[in-house]
This record gives C-alpha cells, sequence and structure tokens, in this order.
C-alpha cells in the first residue's frame, strides 16, 4: 500500500506541500549509518506534539503564536521515559488534542517503547525522550542554530543510538 | 520534522521519520521514512489500539536499524477505521490555527 499524503489535509493546503522540494541548502543526502544490532541499541523518540510536563514545565508559547502566526515557539522538552498519561499535557494549535489526552501514545509511544525493551526487541530506551511544537517550517534559522543542536546534544547525553521522530 | 530529522542524522544520530505525509518528507529529503495513512496528531495510530500503534513503531524500528541508503521510504500498510468523513473532522482543532485563519482571511481578500 502506497500511502497518500494528502487524505486528511484540507484541499485548499495542498499546494502549500505538494511539489516544494527541499529547503534551500537542505537538497543533498544525510547520513549516519545505524552500526549496532537493534537489539543492542538505545532508541530515543520525538514527537512534534507540543507535550510538556503539566505539573513542572512552562507550556509553549501559545499566545504569542497567536499574536504572530507566522512564529512558533521553537523550544523543546525532555519528557521521562516514565511519565504517566496524567503527567503530560499538550500544546498545539493546530489539531484536536482529544485523542492525545486519552492515550499519549499515539504520538510519543514511551511505554510501548519500554515494552519493546524489556521483550529486547531493542537493547533499551532513554532515560528522557524530546518533545518539540510543530508545524513551524517559517523560522529554520533559528531550528538551525539553536534548537536542534541542544536536541542532539541531550539525545547523545541520554546514550541514543538511534531517533524516531513523528510529526504530529 | 524531516529538516529537524535531518540536522540530528547530520551530529551522528540515525534518524526514522514516521509521518502521515511521506511524500513532503521525501520532498524535504528525510533519510529515511515510514509513512500512516492516518489523521494528524496519530503517528501511531488510534488511541488505545496497542496492536495497532506496535505494528507502527516496530516497522520504524526496522527501518531505522535495516534501511540501506538515504532516502528509503516503506509505508504502513494499515487502513484508519473510521470513515474519511468523520475522521477528517475529528482531527481539526475546534478553533482554526493562528497561521490557517491567516491563509483563509488572505484567501477571502483575494477573491
Amino acid at each position: 500500500m502506497i500511502v497518500d499524503s494528502y487524505r486528511f489535509l484540507p484541499r485548499s493546503f495542498r499546494p502549500l506541500y505538494e511539489g516544494t522540494g527541499p529547503f534551500p541548502g537542505e537538497e543533498g543526502p544525510v547520513w549516519a549509518p545505524f552500526a549496532k544490532r537493534l537489539a543492542e541499541s538505545r532508541i530515543a523518540l520525538l514527537s512534534s506534539a507540543g507535550v510538556y510536563l503539566r505539573s513542572s514545565q512552562p507550556p509553549y508559547d501559545l499566545d504569542r503564536e497567536q499574536a504572530n502566526p507566522d512564529w512558533g515557539d521553537p523550544t523543546w522538552r525532555a519528557i521521562p521515559a516514565t511519565a504517566r498519561p496524567s503527567d503530560l499535557a499538550f500544546a498545539h494549535l493546530h489539531i484536536n488534542d482529544e485523542d492525545l489526552l486519552a492515550d499519549p501514545e499515539i504520538a510519543l509511544p514511551t511505554h510501548l517503547l519500554s515494552d519493546l525493551a524489556a521483550e529486547g526487541v531493542i537493547g533499551g530506551s532513554v532515560g528522557g525522550h524530546v518533545s518539540v511544537m510543530g508545524y513551524q517550517d517559517r523560522d529554520l534559522p533559528e531550528w538551525q542554530r539553536t534548537t536542534a543542536p541542544e536536541i542532539s546534544a541531550y539525545l547523545r547525553e541520554e546514550g541514543a543510538d538511534g531517533v524516531v521522530l513523528a510529526p504530529a | 520534522m524531516p529538516v529537524l530529522a535531518r540536522w540530528i542524522e547530520a551530529a551522528g544520530l540515525p534518524t526514522v521519520t514516521v509521518t502521515m505525509m511521506p511524500a513532503v518528507a521525501e520532498e524535504r529529503r528525510a533519510p529515511r521514512v515510514v509513512g500512516v495513512e492516518f489523521p494528524f496528531g496519530h503517528a501511531f495510530g488510534m488511541p488505545h489500539d496497542r496492536a495497532m500503534q506496535r505494528r507502527v513503531l516496530e516497522l520504524a524500528l526496522r527501518v531505522l536499524a535495516g534501511a540501506a541508503a538515504f532516502g528509503t521510504r516503506v509505508d504502513v500498510d494499515l487502513q484508519w477505521p473510521v470513515t474519511l468523513r468523520e475522521a477528517y473532522r475529528a482531527w481539526q482543532p475546534k478553533v482554526p490555527s493562528p497561521i490557517v485563519r491567516k491563509f483563509l482571511e488572505s484567501r477571502q481578500a483575494s477573491t
């Protein structure tokens, strides 16, 4: 089965994505070989569902996005692998968050990943996964300069051998 | 997100991007792509459907570890178990997002 990438997108938005090509300077291949066996590898998850810890982390700046639609909060949050579903909140103005609140695993399957580690499918899960807020192709320099290096350094400290990214 | 995958990959960490828009992830030159024909906000499937979520995550891990070359894309062979009409309505926010509001206003102004 070949996925229809535009099945759930309003028809008028399709030209904003289809045939738009790579971003300037991002045309070439980039490749880090996956060196180890999966069963010996530590895996990290990265979601753009705007996940944060309800009680201890600041939410993303939605007020500024409301005031300036072309802006999106470029900060990120570390989400402990042991966080319970009720610990998590979602800041995302672009999707209905009812299903995310009902089962955060649909965007950030931390518990499923831990199950796969317990079964030996993977070597382990990192202690802290990562979330950002999605739908922001518009201020890439800030992301490239700050957010991406910070996340990469954090995941390396966590001992990640590979990262599963999931846009919301 | 595909471009974030590129930057993390460039920092030396292998990535796979699980996405509802795999054609766009390919255009944006993500290193490894797993496509799902699911509504936005549901990269790993239906709430509480652990079997469905597991099929997606396991395929993503296989592609992450086993893809032989840049640009590998594998799609998940699963159909969303809700009618298109219902799913299309369900994923969208109750209030249009700021950028969508701006887009709709600019379209209205030009007609």
